[in-house]
């Protein structure tokens, strides 16, 4: 995993609530059998009309916005846990969302793929979509050692929370993978003792 | 200390606590099926290490698979190469594979427990929600996303943070023509589909005392539609009758040792739990859902609520329904007994003793798709394949099927089904189509009539 210590971005703003991975991957798209490539897919329904043309009004299709940082509306990524989710969007190009909440396995999900899910309360949302959707060009800036998220332009400079071993592994380019396989020795001793 | 079920299987497997952190939690059984293991065991080829414990780990093909032809070469080219990836990694990696074709081959939640794969006190993952059908045995059993799958393969093991504990206690005696389906659509409907956030569900009282395994299985099963991680009963000579004997139960003086330890796992007299909730079996009626999540349930001859609120408006629109509707003889074209809720042998069994000498009505299309090809070869040697035939009921190959629609197993749009499955969402069992979930015996029924039918004081046969 790609290490994750800043970010200075322009964001998207996405305001939409309770967004469930069905919308974020459509389930007619879990057949393969890789991680890459979900981002052509990425809230497919939203972004392409039924006959295949692009839906100019939905905001991935607007050169106006871009960025690494997808910024939603309350209740981010509920529905199925697929994991599919994760990958279309870091696939896409996103290293953060910013929401007021997110569905707990999908967190799991981002955060085992090198997103940084970054929940703030409502109101700061709402003005923070408010100022990015007027605002293309702000940049949002993130700082994971001191868990901040800032926006100079409105005098946003959030803490934000995230577990002491999640972020140890965000920082270090570690996943739950490269520490379980750390702790070799101690889970054969384990075996040998209760097995 | 006293200790809960759920605490006692737990605590002994929690390898080590990271500080500040989560648990790391050994994990003695591993299933896997075709749709969410490519990309694990790719994370293993791409770091060059190997599965760390093949004898752990037993797969079988079911989401993705067709239910007719199974030995022919699946026509839909990705299923295919989704169940081809499954042969190639497992012979690769030197896990047992119960494929297309193999007299085990099943839905990986029927078919683990009729093998006695599942056993009490273990902890049992697969990537697959649904894998909380596991706990049934007393096991700490859940489905994970294929991060964690890709863990599992690499470490035998999990991080996890543990959940808190909930028990939901039912008792006294169920009505006539309740099943198991019925008492936890009942469950979910009355606290709703995120009451379990968090939580790990024990099932405790009468009810669940005086259940067989399968109807345990059930309402395990759909433990994860109200949120819960998984749900649990306490294992009791009912579960070890049901485990002994089967192919990779323990046997002999091992075994006598195992039943011994297993019968040291029930909740202590006294021990916490962080949430309780009791239900009186005689309020449980036969239910019937009739909205887009499981928890939008009412007793079968019960009236639709008048709710204002924009998702419920969504979700009857869907659905073609209206506030305060009654669902009896609502006309029905399809009905599909199947998924790893209701598709086992007593499930079929219940189906059949409702459909003997009887046609199904002319405008339904009824399928029946055993859980596993055991169940299937039951189905043939109790005679019930003559019955449902006779019906007019098609009966398939096993497979997941129109559980999930993601082979060509669909309802059509529009169409209303009245399935066995254990989600109503939008387009869950083909786009645009209508999912009423019901009891096997709400289902067989409404297949003769073609339309829902009151089972709640029938006497049946
Ligand atoms: S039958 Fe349905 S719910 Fe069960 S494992 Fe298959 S797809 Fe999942």
């Amino acid at each position: 995993m790609e290490k994750f210590k800043t970010l200075t971005s322009r964001a998207v703003p996405l305001p939409i609530e309770n967004v469930d991975t069905d919308q974020i991957i459509p389930a007619r798209f879990l057949k393969a059998t890789h991680k890459i490539g979900f981002g052509e897919n990425l809230f497919r329904d939203w972004r392409y009309q039924k006959d295949g043309t692009p839906n100019k009004k939905f905001v991935l299709n607007d050169a106006t916005y871009e960025g690494s940082i997808l910024v939603a509306g309350e209740n981010f990524g509920c529905g199925s846990s697929r994991e599919h989710a994760a990958w279309a969007l870091a696939d896409y190009g996103f290293k953060v969302v910013v929401s007021s909440y997110f569905a707990d396995i999908f967190r799991g999900n981002a955060l085992n793929n090198g997103i940084l899910p970054i929940k703030i309360d409502e109101e700061k949302l709402q003005r923070l979509l408010k100022h990015i959707s007027e605002n293309p060009n702000a940049t949002l800036h993130i700082d994971l050692e001191n868990q901040r998220l800032a926006l100079g332009d409105i005098g946003l400079d959030e803490r934000f929370d995230i577990d002491a071993y999640k972020k140890m592994c965000l920082i270090n380019g570690y996943d739950d993978i490269d520490f379980l396989i750390s702790k070799k020795d101690v889970i054969k001793t384990f075996e040998a003792q209760n097995h | 200390m006293k200790k809960t079920l759920f605490d006692k299987v737990w605590d002994a497997h929690v390898v080590e606590t990271v500080p500040d952190g989560p648990q790391i939690l050994y994990i003695d059984q591993h299933l896997i099926h075709e749709v969410t293991s490519p990309q694990a065991f790719a994370e293993l080829d791409e770091r060059g290490i190997p599965l760390a414990r093949p004898d752990r780990t037993v797969a079988t093909a079911d989401h993705n698979v067709p239910t007719i032809d199974q030995h022919l070469t699946i026509k839909d080219a990705l299923s295919r190469k989704q169940v081809e990836m499954l042969t190639q990694n497992c012979t690769k990696r030197g896990v047992t594979l119960y494929g297309l074709g193999h007299q085990y081959q099943g839905i990986v939640h029927v078919m683990a427990p009729e093998l006695g794969i599942t056993q009490p006190g273990m902890t049992m993952v697969c990537g697959d929600s649904h894998t909380s059908t596991h706990g049934a045995f007393g096991t700490i059993a859940f489905g994970i996303g294929t991060s964690q799958v890709a863990q599992v393969f690499a470490s035998q093991c999990l991080l996890l943070n543990k959940p808190k504990k909930m028990r939901i206690t039912v008792n006294g005696r169920l009505n006539d023509n309740v099943l198991p389906k019925d008492v936890i659509l009942y469950i979910i409907a009355r606290l709703g589909t995120n009451s379990g956030t968090g939580y790990f569900v024990e099932y405790a009282g009468e009810v669940f005392e005086n259940m067989t395994m399968e109807g345990r299985m059930t309402v395990c099963n759909m433990s994860i539609e109200m949120g819960a991680r998984g749900g649990m009963i306490a294992p009791d000579a009912t579960t070890f009758a049901y485990v002994k004997g089967r192919e990779f139960a323990p046997k002999g003086e091992k075994w006598q040792k195992k039943v011994a330890h297993w019968q040291t796992l029930p909740t202590d007299d006294g021990a916490e739990f962080d949430m309780e909730h009791e239900f009186d079996a005689a309020d449980i009626l036969p239910m019937i859902t009739y909205g887009t999540n499981p928890g939008m349930g009412i007793k079968i001859n019960g009236r639709i609520p008048e709710m204002n609120d924009a998702s419920f408006d969504k979700a009857l629109q869907y659905m073609g329904l209206e506030k305060g509707q009654s669902l009896i003889n609502h006309p029905i074209n399809y009905v599909f007994i199947g998924s790893c809720t209701n598709s086992r042998i007593e499930d079929f069994r219940m189906a059949a003793s409702q459909i003997k000498g009887k046609q199904k009505a002319k405008n339904v299309t009824a399928l029946i798709v055993p859980g596993s090809q055991q169940v299937a070869k039951q189905i043939k040697e109790e005679g019930l394949q003559e019955v449902f035939e006779e019906a007019g009921f098609e009966i398939r190959q096993s497979g997941c099927s129109a559980c999930l629609g993601m082979n060509e197993d669909k309802i059509p749009a529009g169409e209303y089904c009245v399935s066995t499955s254990n989600r109503n969402f939008e387009g869950r069992q083909g786009p645009g189509a209508r999912t009423f979930l019901a009891s096997p015996l709400v289902a067989a029924l409404t297949a003769v009539e073609g339309k829902i039918v009151d089972v709640t004081e029938m006497e049946l046969v």
